[in-house]
């Protein structure tokens, strides 16, 4: 097939995004030529504010150097302005007279500072503040003259301000509303936030209309006049009144534009299938974007549709903004006003120069607005996009994350929450061993924005999770604006397909999908069979939701699954029988020895969950030591899945003097009806027959606490990477109760945990109010939950005894000889 | 680093029958020189040998997940190409190869 041609107009960081996307997806597709109007490649706009105060370099700032272009086979045109396109040949033409066709071309020309229509705004030194050459004619400037004045207190204003007085200028901020950063704080967070950058040597003139700039005898500006007729010297005035959409190039090739480029969801423009437009000159459903992170949103849907999958919609973004001034901190998301319907919740401590406020609306958070502490700015947004019921935490929420769930400071760093006041040597991620300064280092010299990027880069976060929120703080600080925390929710599978596992599940049972196969063509996965994290879940939410009747896959199962062993470091595998309820006999212990010195084991250890785990066992023996773990009476303890692990138990009334239930039955009885189950993610259960709890209820999954009068049923608890105790649920009385209710939960866990979400999070999303309405307040919903639970696990098989009876099954652990 | 075997000593040997080894999955070969190969079928039926071990830390390779044509490591995730056993990005590392093909159904691998 002949290469088509793709043109892109405007070298920044919408349209190049672009096509790293594109190029991933389809890096053949395209003969790919790029027209910039600037004579450099791509680099990171964001960060022209650290540069203009002096905390970086340009050559820190670059994303894509020429070198890029090069290695990619792509044409740069840089310094080459396009000014105008040719639709019915479908050629571009640029200042210079270089034409390029195209068989489709990509508008990304991006946004225009927007100059008051005053006198004089023509003068020498009278600059805007959007590229390399501003940045770099404001430092020049500031090396020569003395007063600056900023016109305009928004984000950019602010950080130019900020730059000019770091290096050396007296400045001062001219706004004509009545606060400063009237569109992203109200008025208390922005009088705040103004004593900290007056603190800072800046001033500032509020409600002030600029009405001419005037020269001096060099011709250059020397003063602005305000409408109150009070003049302001300005050797130096920056321009930061707003921004524009450039569509000037667009307009002149007769393309739809509403303010900006008009777009449809999959990125195309209105007008003409033919051209696509990303980034700040395009408008979506009537919104035009000026903040990094949606621009790498609507990058990617872009992608999508120039690769040809044409799957992807972008459907607008709710934004966050978050000022780059080293040392103040503010942050501003969603409806902050408040207004009719809504619940303000507001910290303001003046003399601290902390201020926080969030606006709920039934139950949700809509805004947020913080100065002076922003670390939780992360985590209200999250909520924000996801449109979470709050109301459970509402009366911690004012105090962030770690305090109303902490889920940071979780085990592996020090009790750490706040990533910003840590060293660089500090480890952030416990498991692989990655210390901040790495992180922020690898975030600035590979341009990285997402947490994904980061795992992938650094390996931070990639392990167990529990940094995650620290992780995703230093993005938010390293990147600013750039970063917008990911709804994990709405979040893809993995990058095989854009669906979401709610989307997937949804497909399988109302599509009534059997195998992996058919599910990956009903949903147009993006690769031939997918990948190790999509694999196992689809295999998951298949024989969860169809049964005894949809195709198990032993090669879509991670290996612990497939071998029926929990593989180790050095490849050997661990055997753990299962002890019922923790109980155990003469004869098992000998069969156990037996095989622990036949095989020669070389560590026999007695686990938490209160069986023994044979380490160090060779694949190759796997079959062998089954068969005779199976001779005296043993079943696999699925010690390796993801699915029922152990029921715990104390000794309970059958022997200790202080028990009021038999626990050690209770337990085994839930673990005979469980035996076998498959679920999201582990599960483990433990039954206590007192209050004194010896068997640890409180952390499990689901927890029973034997009383006098019946069981006390405890669920979500979690005593691994998050520590987190478990909710009351209900209490019973008859142990055929403990059985129903406890099935009905799991069930309504099994059917709508994402595949690896622990109850903990799972319940944490849907709500304890969600569970108790489904298990507890619908009686007939309980039962039928109970039902389909025990159908899926009738003639659960012990996979042991499957294994050794079926060759084929077998032959896996067998090695081939040469 | 290892000096490879002149081209005249290596031989191609029958291991298998492709049906032997799963679809989008693996076996192991015991090679009394080389230890254990690893392999690997995808859903076209292709077979690709790699020493079976990670660039990573050693783990076994025949017992990951089979995708298009890579294989992710049981032990940490890396992603290792079949074609020439290279870590995908941004690892880096990798896993030794040997020359492997089908004919008429039986795989050969050139030791």
């Amino acid at each position: 097939m002949r290469k088509q041609k793709l043109v892109l107009v405007g070298n920044g960081m919408a349209g190049v995004k672009t096509l790293e996307e594109l190029l991933r997806y389809a890096p053949d597709r395209y003969e790919i030529t790029v027209f910039g109007a600037e004579p450099h490649g791509n680099y990171n706009r964001i960060l022209l504010s650290p540069v203009l105060a002096g905390e970086m370099g340009l050559a820190d700032i670059m994303l894509n150097d020429l070198a890029w272009y090069a290695e990619h086979g792509i044409t740069l045109h840089a310094g080459r302005k396009v000014v105008g396109i040719d639709r019915v040949r479908r050629r571009v033409l640029a200042d210079d007279g270089t034409e390029a066709g195209y068989d489709r071309l990509l508008l990304a020309t991006g946004s225009r500072p927007f100059v008051l229509p005053v006198p004089g705004a023509d003068l020498p030194g009278v600059l805007a503040y959007r590229d390399i050459a501003d940045t770099e004619a404001m430092i020049e400037a500031a090396g020569t003259y003395r007063h600056a004045v900023v016109v305009g207190a928004g984000l950019l204003g602010l950080e130019a301000a900020n730059g000019l007085r770091l290096r050396g200028m007296d400045v001062t901020v001219v706004h004509l509303a009545d606060w400063i950063m009237e569109r992203q704080l109200d008025r208390p967070a922005a009088e705040l936030l103004q004593a900290s950058l007056e603190a800072r040597g800046l001033r500032f003139v509020l409600g002030a209309q600029t009405v001419a700039l005037e020269a001096g005898a060099d011709g250059r500006v020397a003063a602005l006049r305000l409408k109150d007729g009070r003049t302001l010297p300005a050797e130096l005035v920056v321009m930061a009144a707003g921004i524009r959409p450039d569509t000037e190039l667009a307009e002149s090739a007769h393309l739809l534009c509403e303010r900006g480029i008009v777009v449809d969801d999959t990125m195309q423009t209105v007008t003409d299938p033919r051209i696509y437009a990303v980034g700040e000159c395009v408008s979506h459903r009537g919104v035009s974007y000026g903040l990094v992170a949606p621009l790498f949103e609507q990058a990617r849907v872009c992608a999508n549709h120039l690769a040809g999958f044409g799957i992807g919609r972008y459907e607008g973004s709710v934004t966050s903004t978050k000022l780059k001034v080293t040392g103040v901190d503010v942050f501003s998301a969603g409806d902050f006003g408040g207004g009719d319907g809504c619940d303000e919740i507001v910290l303001h401590d003046r003399a601290g120069g902390v201020y926080r406020k969030i606006v709920l609306r039934e139950d949700r958070l809509v805004g947020a607005v913080m100065v002076g502490d922003t670390a939780d700015g992360a985590w209200y947004f999250q909520l924000l996009r996801e449109g979470r019921d709050v109301s459970a935490m509402r009366d911690h929420l004012m105090f962030g994350q770690s305090f109303a769930q902490s889920h940071l400071g979780d085990a592996g760093h020090q009790g750490q929450n706040h990533a910003a006041g840590l060293p660089d040597e500090a480890e952030v991620c416990g498991c692989n061993g990655v210390c901040k300064g790495t992180i922020v280092q690898a975030i600035q010299e590979k341009g990285l924005f997402t947490l994904d990027d980061v795992r992938k880069h650094t390996k931070a976060s990639s392990s167990c999770g529990s940094c995650t929120g620290l992780v995703e703080q230093l993005l938010a600080s390293t990147v600013g604006g750039a970063f917008q925390a990911v709804d994990k929710h709405a979040k893809p599978v993995c990058a095989c397909t854009d669906h979401t596992h709610a989307e997937v599940r949804q497909a399988i049972r109302e599509r009534r999908l059997l195998n992996i196969p058919d599910t990956m063509r009903a949903l147009d996965w993006k690769t031939p069979n997918g990948c190790a994290t999509c694999r196992p879940a689809l295999n998951y939410y298949l024989i969860s939701t169809w049964p005894h009747e949809a195709v198990d896959d032993p090669q879509s199962r991670f290996v612990n699954e497939r071998a029926h062993a929990n593989i180790q470091k050095d490849g050997t595998y661990s055997v753990v029988p299962r002890m019922w309820g923790g109980v155990t006999t003469p004869q098992e212990l000998r069969a156990i020895a037996d095989v622990a010195e036949k095989y020669a084991i070389p560590t026999v250890k007695v686990t938490g969950g209160a069986r023994i785990d044979l380490l160090g066992a060779k694949k190759a023996d796997l079959p062998l030591i089954w068969h005779d773990l199976g001779k005296a009476g043993m079943v696999s303890g699925h010690a390796y899945g993801k699915s029922l692990r152990t029921v715990k138990t104390c000794v309970g009334a059958e022997h200790c003097r202080f028990g009021t239930q038999r626990s050690m039955d209770m337990g085994i009885k839930l673990e005979k009806m469980l035996f076998g189950m498959w679920s999201p993610h582990k599960v483990k259960l433990a039954v206590s027959g007192c209050p004194r709890n010896c068997a640890e209820s409180g952390i499990k999954d689901v927890g029973v606490i034997g009383v006098d009068s019946g069981y006390e049923l405890y669920i979500a608890g979690n005593g691994g990477i998050k520590t987190e105790v478990a909710q009351f649920l209900c209490k019973v009385t008859t142990d055929e109760e403990v059985l129903e209710y406890a099935g009905a939960f799991l069930q309504l866990y099994r059917e709508e945990g994402w595949y690896l979400e622990r109850t903990c999070h799972y319940v944490e999303r849907v709500g304890i109010e969600h569970v108790r309405r489904h298990v507890l307040e619908d009686d007939a919903n309980r039962r039928a939950l109970y039902e389909r639970l025990l159908f899926a696990l009738r003639d659960a098989p012990d996979p042991w005894a499957q294994q050794g009876a079926r060759p084929e099954l077998r032959a896996q652990f067998e090695p081939l000889e040469a | 680093m290892n000096m490879p075997a002149p081209v005249s000593e290596l031989a191609w040997r029958r291991v298998c029958a492709v049906g032997d080894i799963p679809v989008l999955g693996a076996r192991t070969l015991e090679h009394p020189e080389h230890g254990a190969i690893a392999l690997f079928r995808n859903a076209d039926d292709e077979v690709f040998a790699l020493l079976d071990r990670c660039p990573h830390k050693g783990g076994p390779l025949s017992a990951g997940i089979v995708h298009g044509r890579s294989v992710t490591c049981p032990l940490h995730n890396w992603r290792i190409r079949l074609e020439d056993g290279e870590a995908v990005e941004p690892d880096s590392g990798c896993a030794r190869r040997f020359d492997a093909r089908v004919d008429d159904g039986q795989v050969f691998v050139r030791l």
